[in-house]
């Protein structure tokens, strides 16, 4: 049987790593290529490192940092954050990177996803939807560049990128980013039954059952970011992954 | 010297990384003409079928190819995409395959309401099917990363080698003689993939 990916989420500025709280308050965490040793070497299911500032400044890839993160993965890499073109992709691609995402550019513009996903294969391509709940505790789309949500559901919109031909749906929920409080496990269930493509969970675990809770929920994959690089109530940096074995006993708990 | 086709697209850069680690110098070759010194081949691929297929006819691969894997004996290992190049033909395109291996290539298909996704993407167990040289001194529990919307159907059961199960059981891995097929990505497996490519490098 598939086994549900637990997948650490890596925030990239300047060439550093750091991480986020709702998508602000950047803390620094350390280099990305010692960070990857270490995942490496804890057998990760998967990483994805994301360029944070890149689409908000208009900015490339930072080529230098991928292609040294690219080489020294032996586990499968995704990337996402300033992707704005199908040239961008073949290179993301032939460096070494499995999955490239797609997030800023295609609320506006749907046609760089479907062109992707039809040149490069759909698994290649992951739709990522940033989320936002609104004063009123309804849930819309959000636009990190504008660091405001829109007017779309985030239901309507993943099934819109799937149908565009993405192989994966990336969520992310601003809110509970960095925050300890849980997946948002109403929205996790209601966007993966809407969808034929595997689901990424992201925001707000803060503990190993919380993974549980998402798959439970309907999440193929779970992602997360402060159980990964943070340990105990001070926020201490601290690189970490649960084994083999932990994985198997958390995941059928 | 192990030679990695390049025909387009793929993750070649890992291919050569994983060897290296391995301590085996691979070389990436884009012309034909560069496969004369090969001893072994690596022919991997992502993206689809037909297009990947295009590629090896347009750049003249076939001849050189068929006459390496076929008359020389060269051990060749496809992964993913260029496992299912090794069959007869995918449901994916309408150009055959290179019709080395018994087999065919279908799309994962599953009913309304299943919990199954597609694509396959993921790491998931393999059960063997035959003893095999590759499979040597297996790690615990072998798992290995997958990602693909077809599979790999045999037409003759003596050629898999490993097994799968997604919805269906799938042939996810290949041999006969020389010729073999991973559908997982042993380059981006840990040290599951690690031993496997090992096993091929020193055992063939």
């Amino acid at each position: 049987m598939l086994k549900n990916r637990v997948i650490p989420c890596l925030l990239l500025r300047d060439g550093g790593l750091v991480k986020t709280e709702k998508f602000k308050k950047y803390k620094y965490i350390g280099d990305p290529i010692n960070a990857l040793r270490i995942f490496n070497e804890k057998e990760v299911d998967e990483l994805i490192f994301m360029d944070i500032d890149a689409s908000r400044h208009n900015k490339e890839p930072n080529w230098e940092t991928l292609k040294d993160l690219a080489s020294e993965c032996f586990m499968p890499l995704s990337y996402a954050g300033g992707v704005k073109n199908l040239k961008q992709i073949e290179m993301l691609l032939k460096i070494g990177i499995e999955k490239v995402g797609i997030n800023h550019q295609s609320l506006t513009d749907l046609s760089l996803l479907k062109e992707a996903s039809r040149q490069f294969g759909s698994s290649s391509i992951i739709g990522g939807v940033d989320v936002k709940n609104s004063l009123f505790g309804k849930t819309y789309v959000y636009d990190h560049v504008k660091g405001k949500s829109n007017s779309l559901d985030p239901v309507n919109y993943a099934q819109t990128l799937e149908a565009a031909g993405v192989g994966e749906i990336f969520l992310n929920s601003v809110d509970r980013d960095g925050s300890y409080s849980g997946y948002d496990l109403d929205l996790i269930n209601k966007v993966s039954h809407s969808l034929s493509i595997p689901l990424i969970a992201c925001g707000g675990a803060s503990s190993y059952s919380d993974l549980n809770a998402a798959i439970a929920a309907g999440a193929s994959a779970v992602a997360a970011g402060s159980i990964f690089v943070y340990h105990g109530p001070h926020r201490a940096v601290l690189i970490s992954y649960p084994t083999a074995i932990q994985l198997e006993s958390i995941l059928h708990e | 010297m192990i030679h990695i086709i390049n025909y387009g697209l793929g993750n070649l850069g890992s291919i050569k990384n994983m060897l290296k680690r391995i301590g085996v110098e691979a070389e990436i070759i884009d012309k034909p003409e560069q496969l004369e010194d090969a001893s072994k081949i690596i022919l991997p691929g992502v993206g689809a079928f037909d297009s990947g297929m295009s590629h090896l006819i347009d750049n003249n691969w076939l001849e050189i190819l068929n006459r390496k894997v076929l008359t020389d004996k060269l051990p060749v290992l496809g992964i993913c995409l260029g496992m299912q190049l090794m069959t007869k033909g995918s449901e994916e395109g309408a150009l055959p395959g290179l019709g080395w291996m018994n087999a065919k290539v279908k799309k994962f298909s599953f009913d309304e309401g299943s919990k199954l996704k597609i694509p396959h993407m993921g790491w998931n167990k393999v059960i063997p099917a035959k003893s095999s040289k590759l499979l040597e001194d297996p790690e615990n529990e072998n798992r290995f990363y997958f990602v693909h919307s077809y599979y790999v159907e045999s037409e003759n059961e003596t050629e898999s080698l490993l097994w799968t199960h997604h919805g269906l059981k799938f042939v996810s891995a290949f041999e006969r003689d020389n010729i073999m097929g991973v559908q997982f990505h042993p380059e981006k497996s840990h040290k599951f993939g690690l031993k496997l490519l090992k096993n091929f490098v020193e055992r063939y």
